[in-house]
Formats: structure tokens, sequence, C-alpha cells
């Protein structure tokens, strides 16, 4: 080859130290990183172990009993830590063998049910834990290989519509047992009532102890965590985890390099299953009983949202998910409570905005003076429009803000609600000074419909707080939380 | 010996013959190239060796034992790799485990194994991770250090389709189909792919056969050259000899210009 440089070959004395792949690779990494002690801190953090992170989880969460007496509280920790299971259950179907199954709570609900059938008055089987268990587990795997026998060729929509008529199947099948053929299998609608608690010889793990919820649950949940976690990790990591993301990449070049697809298919959804249906016993046998509608849409809705939101494919990312969406939800039902979280979002995502303009910044502010302005005109025509009370965190503040009406007239609620949604449209339409003009009011209407409307019905409101706080990450973090960053494959 | 033997195959999709009663046979060690112009069946010709598709017509051989209706895994673990024209990475996954995916087919250890990480199954894993490392280094520094572990996503097309090979090569063949290595590459990746393919044959001790459009690759790698038109075999032979093939050169520049020329 000719030297491309007029003067014949005149290359500096100190040629670039790396090369130009490599420098690229080391230019992209410093981007991600931030420098500084911040960066350090960061890269410190990163380089932890994750059985590390693991330990410091579980220490914490162990604690948590001892400074906190509640029974409430205990008891939603310990449905915390189902939440935990499901999720990292479904992460082995959707998370690595990349397959949407719909179905996947029906396998929470026949573990429940299989275990209530073993271990209770209704049949009158009483089978020690450690037997019952493992064949709780395995019958789930055993449902999850079946319910993959008619699915395995199928993916995305088609796979989502059989798995899910598979949940409806359960749900017909529980709610009608109470009469097959004659026989009363299922209890129907009523469920399965006075389920054992989990018992070993004469010794049972009581639910309650002197009225409130017994924290050995908790233990035990957290137990059965921690190794459901560390074994699904050493699958992961070996060469059928491998192969589960691989299919998920691209089904044919897996085939194509030796990788029998459908069997992983198959081996994915069992796996989900077992998951799902040992966290079926622990439910049944702490609640005592199970019913046909806990195991519905409702609840695979959460534990997706939990799924995504946390990070698909991390196991990190959806216990995180789980470990925020149930307290959450709980939160949620109280409107004290609620109101302090949405204010705290509504002030949180203005601030985090005007970080990247300015104008932001200036359009809380002037909505912050509108809100006063609106009140006190209003107050000042009519007292009964400001005259409506809330109870509860920063309801100091808000009383003197949001205009509240002593009473709801019939036509405020919906027409409101929809001015919102109108609002909400319109600001996405317009550009420049006039969004940020049209956001003022937007932003004081939604503190309005949230006061008004949505505070009267807190048990639908939680669900659309958890609505637009997944469309918030979805723009923000497209992977979740934890997630790993991810290209489409076309 | 013949490793490969295809035996009067034909596919039709519809009533498009795109395989018409094609023989071809590979010899142990032989790099064999096809050529032929777009929509000749070239590609089609691997995915019926690789078990892609079912032959309507014939039989394809390896070792003397018929390989058509297997399962395209089942045809990898006999022996067969190959790497895909429009590239089928996992993208998502690490360099490494890209490659280490690809010894599922010839590892034994189960689910039930890894939970436990049993001693044997940790050999098994370590021996799985010399053999990715073993394989990428043999493109020199091009896929090693600090590549390993990031994203597949991350590489340049080059280095992606040299990690193809790489993810070929750790399913253990005995023959090695690759579509269009050289595609997308240029002038120097190109020549150092031609003596990649070379080295590919006496280090790595497979046996090739190999689509390729660009006819210096063709002629620095091949011992045999098959021309495919239509899903037609209108030409076998040397490079010297298929490339002045009349029918070649009309299937390429067609009947006109042939003439004129």
């Amino acid at each position: 080859m000719s030297d491309s440089t007029p003067h014949g070959s005149h290359v500096p004395a100190e040629g670039p130290a790396v090369g130009q792949d490599e420098w690229v690779a080391r230019h992209a990494e410093q981007r991600f990183m931030p420098g500084g002690p911040l960066g350090a801190l960061e890269d410190r953090i990163r380089r932890v172990p994750w059985w590390a992170w693991l330990i410091l989880f579980l220490a914490a969460a162990s604690t948590l009993p001892v400074f906190e007496h509640s029974g409430y509280v205990r008891y939603v920790a310990f449905s915390t830590v189902l939440y935990m299971l499901l999720a990292l259950g479904l992460n082995v179907v959707v998370g690595w063998g990349g397959l949407l199954d719909l179905g996947y709570v029906a396998f929470y609900g026949i573990g429940a049910y299989a275990y209530a059938m073993l271990d209770s008055d209704k049949f009158g089987i009483h089978l020690p834990t450690i037997v019952s268990v493992p064949l709780v587990v395995a019958i789930g795997a055993i449902g999850g290989f079946l319910l993959g026998l008619p699915s395995r060729r199928l993916t995305g929509d088609y796979l989502a519509i059989v798995t899910l008529f598979f949940l409806q199947l359960f749900q017909t099948i529980t709610t009608n047992g109470d009469a097959a053929f004659g026989h009363n299998l299922t209890g129907g609608p009523n469920g399965i009532l006075n389920v054992d608690p989990f018992h070993l010889g004469k010794h049972d793990l009581v639910v309650q102890h002197e009225g409130i919820f017994a924290v050995s649950y908790f233990y035990v949940a957290l137990a059965v965590f921690a190794v459901v976690f560390v074994a699904l990790r050493f699958v992961n990591q070996s060469r059928t985890g491998r192969a589960w993301r691989s299919q998920r990449e691209d089904p044919l070049a897996a085939e194509a390099m030796g990788m029998p697809v459908n069997w992983l298919k198959l081996l994915s959804f069992s796996f989900g299953a077992a998951v799902a249906a040992l966290t079926g016993t622990l439910f049944a046998a702490q609640s005592a009983s199970v019913f046909p509608l806990t195991f519905y849409f409702v609840l695979l809705i959460i534990v997706y949202t939990m799924v995504i939101l946390g990070g698909s494919g991390s196991q990190a990312g959806v216990v995180a998910g789980a470990v925020i969406v149930s307290p959450l939800l709980e939160l949620l039902r109280d409107p004290g409570k609620s109101r302090v979280i949405f204010f705290l979002a509504l002030v949180g995502g203005l601030l985090l905005m005007s970080r990247r303009s300015r104008a932001l910044g200036i359009v809380a502010i002037v909505t912050l003076a509108f809100g006063f302005a609106v009140h006190e005109i209003l107050g000042a025509i009519d007292k009964s429009w400001i005259a409506g009370e809330h109870q509860g965190g920063f309801a100091g503040v808000t009383d003197h803000w949001v205009v509240a009406p002593a009473h709801m007239a019939r036509w405020i609620a919906p027409t409101s609600y929809i001015g919102l949604i109108a609002a909400v449209l319109l600001v996405t339409m317009v550009r420049g000074r006039l969004r940020l003009a049209l956001l003022v009011p937007t932003v004081y209407l939604t503190a309005f419909v949230w006061e008004n409307v949505m505070l009267a019905k807190p048990e639908p409101a939680r669900y659309i707080v958890l609505g637009v706080i997944l469309i918030a990450l979805m723009i923000l973090r497209p992977n979740g939380l934890l997630g790993e960053r991810r290209v489409e494959i076309v | 010996m013949a490793i490969l033997d295809i035996n009067g195959v034909s596919l039709s999709f519809g009533g498009l013959k795109v395989v018409d009663g094609l023989d071809l046979h590979v010899n142990e060690g032989e790099i064999v190239s096809v050529i032929g112009p777009n929509g000749a069946g070239k590609t089609t010709l691997f995915n019926l060796i690789t078990g892609i598709y079912r032959p309507d017509e014939g039989d394809i051989t390896l070792d003397d034992q018929s390989i058509v209706g297997l399962q395209p895994h089942v045809i990898s673990q006999r022996g067969v790799s190959r790497t895909f024209q429009t590239l089928r990475l996992f993208l998502n996954m690490s360099v490494k485990e890209n490659v280490m995916a690809a010894a599922y087919g010839h590892t034994r250890a189960g689910v039930f194994r890894s939970m436990l990480r049993t001693p044997g199954m940790r050999r098994e894993e370590r021996e799985i991770e010399r053999l990715a490392q073993e394989r990428l280094a043999f493109f020199g520094k091009r896929l090693m250090g600090y590549r390993w572990d990031q994203p597949a996503y991350s590489l340049s097309y080059a280095n992606r389709r040299r990690l193809e090979i790489a993810r070929a090569t750790a399913t253990n063949p005995r023959i090695l189909l690759l579509d269009e290595p050289a595609a997308g590459m240029n002038p120097s990746e190109t020549h150092e792919i031609t003596e990649l393919i070379g080295e590919l044959r006496t280090e790595g001790g497979y046996t090739i056969l190999v689509i390729e459009h660009d006819m210096h690759v063709v002629e620095g790698i091949s011992d045999r050259v098959v021309a495919l038109d239509h899903g037609v075999k209108i030409a076998e032979g040397s490079f010297d000899a298929v490339a002045t093939n009349a029918k070649v050169v009309e299937a390429y520049l067609g009947l006109q210009t042939a003439a004129t020329k």
C-alpha cells in the first residue's frame, strides 16, 4: 500500500496510544460515567458483587419487624415478599425466555389451590408441609410444561392470547368446580376455607400471634425468596440460561447453533410456573383460604407492572419493582398519604424537568401564584367554593391553594375530569410559549381533579396513579429502573 | 471422501422452483465456494442443509447418514454450523456469552445441576469459557480483552461478522457454512477475511462451504467453485474454469452483454 501523505512517510513519532475501535469504546464509557467523586462512587457501586447486594438486602429486610410492631405493616412486608417471588418467576418467562405469558397468575392460583386441597379439611388430607410444598411445586412445573406444549410454536400476540385464555380457563374451572361431575372439588366462588398453616409434625407455624400477624411467615417467605433468587441466578448463568436468552434474541440463530428452542421454551414456562406455584403455597398457608378471584387480571397487571418498571430481565430490577409498587399501592389506599405522594410527585416532576429548561421553573412559580390567586378570587365571590375540607398530609398548604367546593355539584367531577384529559392532549399538541402558558392551568386542574375527584374514590385512583408512573418511567427509562440498555432486533 | 453429499435436491415455494435437482458434494478438508447472481438459490441451499427447509425431493447426507427431516439443532449437533448473510447475533448478550451459548449442543449440565452448581457443572462451565476465549482469540486482538463483556450490539459491523464466525465454530462443527463472510467489508477487511478462511481450514481443521460475491475472495480461497443460477448448477470446477464459463458469464452479465464482449 502506498503512503497517503504527500511528502513520503511522515508518521508522528508517537502514534495513537490506542486503536480507533478502542478509542470509540473508551469514549462511550466516559460518556456513561460521570467524572469526579460521584463517578468514582458509581464505579465502586458497580463493582459490588450481586451476592453482597442480596445479603445486604436480606439483612435490611429482616430487621424490619424489629422496628415495626404493627401487624398491618408486617403483613404488607410479607405480601411484598410474595410479589418479589412472583416477579422473579415472571422474569424467567418474560425477561429471559422472551415469552409474553398472560396466564402467569393462574399458576399462582394452581399452587394455592393445590396446597389448599392437600392441606385442609376439604378432602380431609393434611400432608406435612415438607411433602406438600415440593409436590405443589412439581404440579406447577408440570402445569407450566403442559400449557407450553400447545403454545411452544406460538410467539408474541398469539402466545399472549392463548395464555390469557388459560387464565380464563382457570377462573372458569375454579368458579364452577363446586359441581364438577357431581363432586365439589374447588368450592366454587366460596373457595376453600380453613387451609392449614405450614406445619411439621404437631407444630404449626401460626399465622396470628395474640391477634396480630405473626412475623414467622415473613421470615419463611424471605428465606424462600433468597433460595429462589440464588437458584434462578445460577440457572441464568448456566448453559440453560444462556440458551434461554439466545432464543429470546433470535430463535432461528439459536436453533442453528444447536439449541433446542421448543424445549427451552417449555423449560422456561415450567420454571416460571413452579416459582408461581411455590408462592401460591405461601399465600394459601398464610391466608388460610383461597378464592378464584384473587388470581385474576388485577394481580396479573400488578406483577407485570413490577417486572416492567424494575427492568425485565434483571433480577435485582424486578425485585426493586416489587419493593416499590407493592407498598406504594398500600400507601395510596390512605387519602392523606396518597396526597403527600401526589404532591411530592408533582413538585418533583416539575423540578426535574426545570433542570432541563429554566422556563419550566418559571411555570412552577407561576402555577403556585395562579393557584393562590384563583383560590382567593373564588373565595371572595362565594365562600362555599373553598369551604371543602380534606384531612391528611399537606392539607394545611393545599387548603389555601386548591379550590375545594363544600358541595360538589353533580356536573363538576365529570367535567373537570374530561377537561383535564382535553387539557393534557392540548398541551402535547401545541409548541413553544403556548405550551408553557397552557401548562399552568393544566397543572392546577390536575391538582383540582386529584383533590376533589380522585381522593373521593381511592380505589380506582391508585391504579390511575400507577398507570401515570408507568407512562412517565417508560418515557424516562424505557428499560426499567435497573434494566440493561437493550436494542430491538428487527 | 465426501463429508457432505447433496443428491438431486429440489425445493419449490409455490410454483417457483428455488432449487432444482441439485447435486453437490464437499470433501473432507475442502473449501468449496458457491457463487451465483441474486436469487440463484444459494442461501436456500444453506437453509436446506441446516434443516430450516425440508427438500421436496432428493437426499442430503452427512458422513453417509441422511440428515433430511432432522431438526436444525440436531443437524448442528451432528457437526454442521453456519453464519448468516444478514447477521443474526444475540445482540443483547455479551460477546463472550454469544460464543458460550453455542456450546449448548455438546455440553451436558442440566438445570438441577446448574441450580446446585455441582463441581462437575462448574468444571464444564470453565471449559465452555476456555472454549469461548480460544475461539475469540482466533481473531487476534479484534475480539479480545475489554470487548468480551460488552454487549454484541456495541461491536462494529466487521467485528459482528467475525463474532458470527467465532460463534459458529463454538458448536465444534466439522463443516462450516459461511454465508457471504465478506459482505459489506472494506478492501483491507476483505483481505483479512480471505486469509482467515484459509486459517480456519489449516488451524481449525474445518471443511468449509462458502457463499461469496467478492470474486477476489472466491479466487483466493476456493479449491472448487460451484455456480448456481435459478436453482440449477450451471458450472463446477476450478475458479478459472468457472469464471470463464460462458453460462456463468451469461448468468451474471446477461446474454446481450456476453455476446458483445
